[in-house]
């Protein structure tokens, strides 16, 4: 049987659900050999196939990554929200209270070390940012939750090989985080 | 890989980096590289959305800023803390510290240099994008593989003893720390040491290897003169707590001063087509003020290392050029492995040291300060942290530049550079994109922390006509 594929992406987020993955240390060989990466933030496979697990860690922020999330869900089979902010928008969230174009204004001209005269805002050849940070399943359907800050790595290995024994796995109390 | 109508080839998203970005290259209408520029594409506003939280909650609040170098925000802020609170920590806990912080270096550039950059050393820019990463490594060198999975596995380890867990850790808090460490834990982190500065060696004599055979594409590949900004004591090179110096592309020691004031002595300029700021040295100003930053930048800013096994080996890297100065970009990947050495021998200092079982982990203050600023190398360079308070110490404005902001020119111009060697027309090969993704790579850069960020950052590859139309976008497949 061919190896199932998976694809993974770091949308609005800090790596850190990703490096957690990558906390599963010496069993990643093992897993690498039961699993096919292909686009992942670790590869160089830059468009997302038709796979059977897509992971989803961050929230969504700007136009492409709502993009993204949506390309992804499009082309996988069980989609994964990996981590905080993945799950519930975390802690991109916090700007929710105040409008895009004003977070922009204070990095980027406000700020003490900024040298900015004419008040230059980034926007050209870049996503535009969506009014307010969302958890992925305000735009797709979720069908596996992993929460935490990052969810710990023996978590994130729980989840993949119930996933490879054909389970959709349920994070079990004892091992589910959120911080 | 995308055709649009014009002369622009993009590359997104740029991968096996930290974070998110695109590359566009602008040919001329006989389709000769025009410009190249590096776009990061994602911004978060830690600056804004911190405002009104207590500054006591900052250090929980900023790693988040990254999750592949939380523990330097961890720092960073921590030391900022320290300063509103107007305390000098006791001994035990910055030697605690920075014990936490050599966990990170060695975990942080073991990542870079293992998981993401070897891959392209060890199979060549030109190799089947299916192998060239950390699975074809494993692949088909399970050795080197696992001598990085286990270097990253014993500096996480050690994060997580300090702080409870390795990624997003709780140990610093303002005036201190909040854990002592166990005699058995020292014990172990010491017990583990000499096998993995044996696996450093082999890693450091692949490196050298390479860059000997390689030498030509070494010299030339994205070889940029810049100015170079690390911080040091006494002259040594220093990751924890020192002056911040600058040094001239010839070896010159151009201004050296406190970290408090780095804001009179560094500015940060902004373009339109990018969410990454572009720091320079104020009083040369914007371009000419640029400079670079992070194992490289340490390197070249500093007169020595105070630890004796990478004091040899800068020794022999300041061989490869005739005046010490290496401003290969190539070489970050052989600074990343000194500073590992580096960061393993002042490991062993620090534990070996009695301070580093002490109990006075702690002092207790009120806001003395309204405004603190903390600084610390990243693994990717130099960190700022500043935060001004009320005097109840609720966050009224905060300022940020993290290391990646550094190298923002110099990685721009690397890119360029690269694009003029290897892209002739807008029909452009699998390998020079994969080139030019590698300048990113050198630099090691943590596009999620440099844009603090709303952030994240695919890397695409535009070619634009001479009339700026876009000819074609790259994305490689």
């Amino acid at each position: 049987m061919a190896k199932p594929k998976l694809a993974s992406v770091w949308l609005e987020a800090c790596a850190g659900c990703h490096m957690s993955f990558l906390d599963i240390d010496e069993r990643i060989v093992d897993l690498l050999g039961k699993v096919e990466l292909t686009a992942t933030p670790i590869t160089d496979i830059k468009i997302f196939p038709e796979v059977e697990v897509g992971v989803i860690e961050g929230a969504l922020g700007n136009e492409e990554e709502l993009h993204l999330a949506k390309e992804l869900r499009e082309r996988c089979k069980i989609l994964i929200a990996w981590g905080d902010c993945a799950v519930f928008g975390g802690i991109n969230c916090m700007r929710n209270f105040m409008p895009a174009e004003q977070v922009l204004k204070e990095g980027y001209v406000d700020t003490a070390s900024t040298v900015n005269p004419d008040g230059v805002l980034p926007r050209q050849d870049l996503p535009a940012l969506l009014p307010q940070a969302i958890p992925v399943d305000r735009a797709v359907k979720v069908d596996v939750y992993v929460p935490g800050c990052p969810p710990d790595a023996d978590t994130i290995y729980y989840v993949f090989s119930e996933i490879l024994e054909g389970r959709i796995p349920t994070v079990p109390t004892d091992i589910m985080r959120y911080d | 890989m995308e055709n649009t109508k014009k002369n622009t080839i993009v590359v997104n998203p740029v991968t096996r980096i930290e974070g998110h970005g695109k590359i566009t290259v602008d040919l001329t209408d006989d389709g000769a590289v025009d410009r190249a520029r590096f776009h990061v594409t994602q911004y978060r506003g830690f600056e804004i959305f911190s405002k009104g939280r207590d500054f006591r909650e900052m250090p929980v609040i900023t790693p988040r800023i990254c999750g592949i170098c939380p523990v330097s925000h961890h720092l960073a802020s921590a030391k900022a803390c320290d300063a509103i609170l107007g305390v000098t920590i006791t001994p035990t806990a910055a030697k605690l510290r920075e014990v936490m912080h050599m966990g990170q270096f060695i975990q942080s550039h073991a990542l870079s240099f293992f998981h993401l950059s070897s891959p392209d050393l060890l199979f060549g820019f030109d190799a089947d994008p299916a192998i060239r990463n950390v699975a074809g490594l494993a692949q088909e060198y399970p050795d080197l593989a696992m001598a990085g999975i286990g270097m990253r596995k014993y500096g996480q380890e050690i994060i997580k003893t300090l702080g409870g867990k390795k990624i997003h850790p709780w140990h610093s808090i303002p005036g201190g720390v909040n854990r002592s460490l166990r005699p058995e834990e020292r014990d172990g982190m010491l017990a583990a040491l000499p096998k993995l500065k044996e696996d450093l060696r082999k890693a450091l004599d692949l490196v050298k290897n390479y860059l000997a055979e390689n030498a030509e594409l070494a010299a030339r590949f994205a070889t940029i003169e810049t100015s170079y900004l690390g911080l040091v004591k006494d002259g040594n090179l220093e990751l924890y707590d020192g002056r911040i110096r600058l040094k001239s592309p010839r070896g010159r020691i151009t201004d050296e001063f406190d970290d408090s004031e780095y804001c009179t002595h560094i500015g940060e300029h902004v373009e339109e087509w990018s969410y990454l700021k572009f720091p320079f040295y104020r009083p040369l100003g914007f371009p000419q003020g640029s400079y670079r930053v992070g194992p490289l930048g340490r390197i070249n800013a500093c007169d020595d290392i105070s630890t004796p096994e990478a004091s040899a080996e800068l020794a022999a890297f300041r061989k490869s050029t005739d005046d010490g100065m290496v401003h290969y970009t190539l070489y970050y990947h052989y600074a990343r492995l000194i500073e590992i050495l580096y960061s393993m021998e002042r490991l062993e200092e620090l534990l070996n040291d009695p301070d580093v079982l002490g109990s006075d982990l702690r002092i207790t203050g009120n806001v003395t300060n309204r405004e603190g600023i903390g600084v610390v190398e990243a693994p990717r360079g130099t960190l700022i942290h500043h935060y001004m308070v009320d005097d109840k110490g609720a966050i009224e404005r905060v300022n940020l530049i993290v290391a990646t902001g550094h190298n923002n020119y110099a990685m721009n111009r690397g890119v360029e550079q690269v694009a003029r060697d290897y892209i002739t027309g807008p029909d452009v090969k699998e390998g020079a994109l994969n080139r030019m993704e590698h300048v990113i790579r050198c630099y090691d850069p943590c596009l999620s922390c440099s844009t603090h960020a709303v952030g994240k950052m695919p890397l695409k590859l535009e070619v634009r006509n001479s009339r700026g139309d876009v000819v074609r976008t790259v994305i490689k497949e």
